[in-house]
């Protein structure tokens, strides 16, 4: 029975977590972010591609020759870097969050297959895994983008691709170490079929690191699709996507610092608040990891 | 021992082999016509097309095509890139070294700073220092290095006019080639100033590609290190009256080093990815930009096979990584 004064799992979460200054500044960030990709119709003071020529490369309002028409300035074609940036977010949240899902499901399926077979099933699917960790993740991004041909969804699996196997991996370690357990003894007495242990029995005690890890590639996919849009094989022009605006920005560094430094600011500080959220989530939830990586 | 070297060989040739069907694959699986993508020209007429299908020996089944392919790959044969003309070997072998002395720079540099920077965030834990230091790897961890690399243009290069923005070399030297690593090839070329130009060159490039694996190991020597510090036979160490610097370094860092090396390991992959960012800002000739301006040329046979060489040094480098593991940890060799 539980106590009626002992605080939820939820609660509990929720505690430790708060106690985590750098994640708590990172979901505030998040939250930042994530209400500009809800509402960028709305915040953003203009079209993002619309291109105002008789401003190109304005500067930021506080500079000299700045106007508060374009608060963080315009781009080489006249378009205002700040509805820009607020439109990337949309795409890059999108990005992230799709290809996380896209590689949650099926790596999930295939660790929990791999792990309850340990002899049959299990070796080829973590042979072929293995075979997707040989190759650089950019690398196998970039190869499956020259595949596919750039743009929006073929990024999103290409990143959902390259982050399979940490799942798969995971998934697999916790299942066999939960297997030995006498609970799933217990359910197997009881009659629990495959399905039922699979997914009611074992899944819920293996979500913690699974937990961890979406937050660690949900990171890790804003950088590689931003890496994809920088050479030129994500998401395509005109879309505002932070990557791609870096590259076609490129050959202004010089004249107009602006327009390269604030998108990779903006990525910089997204994946830096994710990472912290992922550290408190990692302290919260699975306190043997604290301190690693 | 040999259990344990057999043992991992017999995961790493299926591993290979498996690398080998994925790169058959790419080429297969790209949209449209294989002779014309093979070929890189369009229209053909039917004849040419026909006969191009069967000395590619498009026209044979799968299997065969697969078996063919891997003779082909026994031989030592990885077929010619279509721009240049010349064989996939031969140029990946002349710009292979230029990455490599990038990588290894980097990793030189992220080695030494970071166990440097993991031991003293750990001695001096949940101080200010440890604070602002972890702070420090985290953020070098969520970088896009791509950025990173202009930002460092901008102020390093352009603002301040230390370093070159690009290349390996001035154009003003004319260095000879004998091992392909700029530093050593300019030091034996006797020219004045080349070593020096060369190593302003590579600064920039190797700061930005070690980033990632800097704070990576700065973290984990950290971690390993707090481990190491709590075993009874540092107590012991200590209580011996042995100087703390040796109690710290011959004691703690050597035990601590064993999951750093690991990590080491694991870093190859992210240095060959971050070297196609690096090398692509900073024009540096090595194999990222290569197979980046091939994807961009559609120029298949150094894609398939620029990706199979890497995917084997990967392999092969966690294969090393693994023996040494095994070599300083017992437990590992004799686990199953």
């Amino acid at each position: 029975m539980m106590n009626a004064s002992s605080p939820s799992p939820l609660g509990e979460f929720w505690q430790t977590f708060r106690r985590n200054k750098g994640a708590l500044g990172g979901l505030a960030f998040m939250l930042l972010v994530l209400v500009c990709a809800l509402c960028a119709p709305w915040l953003a003071p203009h079209d993002p591609s619309q291109q105002f020529r008789d401003a190109l490369l304005s500067p930021p309002a506080w500079l000299d020759g700045g106007q508060w028409r374009f608060p963080l300035g315009t781009d080489e074609l006249g378009r205002d870097l700040l509805s820009r940036l607020i439109h990337g977010a949309r795409l890059s949240l999108l990005i992230g969050l799709a290809s996380v899902l896209l590689a949650l499901l099926p790596g999930v399926l295939l660790g929990l297959i791999a792990g309850f077979s340990p002899r049959h099933l299990g070796p080829p699917i973590m042979r072929a895994m293995d075979v997707m960790l040989a190759l650089p993740a950019l690398l196998l991004a970039v190869a499956i983008v020259a595949i596919l041909g750039p743009g929006l969804a073929n990024t999103v699996i290409a990143i959902a691709i390259v982050s399979l196997p940490a799942y798969v991996r995971l998934t697999r370690a916790a299942v066999l170490g939960e297997l030995e357990r006498d609970y799933v003894t217990a359910a197997r007495l009881a009659g629990a079929r495959l399905p039922r242990l699979m997914f009611v029995s074992v899944l819920p005690n293996c979500l913690a690191p699974l937990i961890i890890q979406a937050s660690l590639s949900f990171s890790a996919a804003i950088l590689d699709a931003a890496a994809l849009g920088f050479l030129g094989l994500g998401v395509q022009p005109p879309t505002p996507e932070w990557g791609s605006m870096l590259a076609s920005a490129r050959d202004y560094i010089e004249r107009a610092w602006w327009v390269v430094t604030l998108p990779g600011l903006t990525i910089l500080l997204s994946v830096l608040a994710i990472n912290l959220i992922g550290d408190g989530l990692r302290d919260a939830l699975d306190p043997k990891l604290k301190n690693g990586l | 021992m040999l259990a344990f070297l057999l043992r991992r060989l017999g995961l790493l040739l299926p591993t290979f082999f498996g690398v080998t069907l994925l790169t058959f694959a790419l080429i297969r699986l790209i949209p449209g016509d294989p002779v014309e993508v093979m070929m890189g020209e369009r229209h053909l007429d039917p004849q040419a097309h026909a006969e191009a299908m069967q000395r590619l020996g498009l026209d044979q089944p799968l299997h065969r095509q697969y078996l063919a392919y891997l003779g082909q790959l026994m031989r030592g044969d990885l077929g010619q890139s279509f721009r240049s003309g010349e064989s996939v070997w031969a140029e990946f072998t002349t710009l292979f070294p230029a990455t490599l002395e990038l990588a290894c720079a980097a990793l030189l540099l992220a080695g030494v700073l970071g166990v440097l920077a993991g031991v003293i965030a750990a001695l001096k834990r949940d101080s200010w220092f440890d604070r602002v230091l972890m702070g420090l790897s985290l953020t070098g961890y969520s970088m896009p290095i791509f950025w990173w690399g202009l930002m460092l243009q901008i102020l390093v290069s352009v603002g301040l006019g230390w370093t070159p923005v690009s290349g390996r070399i001035d154009l003003l030297y004319d260095i000879e080639p004998h091992t392909g690593f700029m530093l050593v090839d300019s030091l034996l070329s006797e020219e004045d100033g080349a070593f020096l130009d060369a190593l302003r060159h590579l600064i920039l490039p190797a700061i930005v590609l070690g980033t990632i694996p800097l704070a990576v190991i700065a973290r984990m020597t950290r971690s390993a290190m707090l481990e190491v510090l709590r075993e009874d036979y540092i107590r012991t160490a200590r209580a011996k009256g042995l100087s703390p610097a040796r109690v710290v370094f011959v004691h703690g860092l050597r035990n601590a080093l064993i999951p750093v090396l690991t990590v080491f390991g694991l870093q190859v992959g992210t240095l060959l990815s971050g070297a196609v960012l690096t090398e692509t800002i900073f024009s540096w000739p090595g194999i990222g930009k290569w197979l980046i301006e091939s994807i961009a040329a559609r120029d298949y046979p150094v894609v398939q096979n620029g990706i199979l060489l890497i995917a084997a040094l990967v392999i092969l480098v966690n294969f090393t990584v693994d023996l040494l593991y095994g070599l300083v940890n017992p437990r590992i060799r004799h686990a199953r």
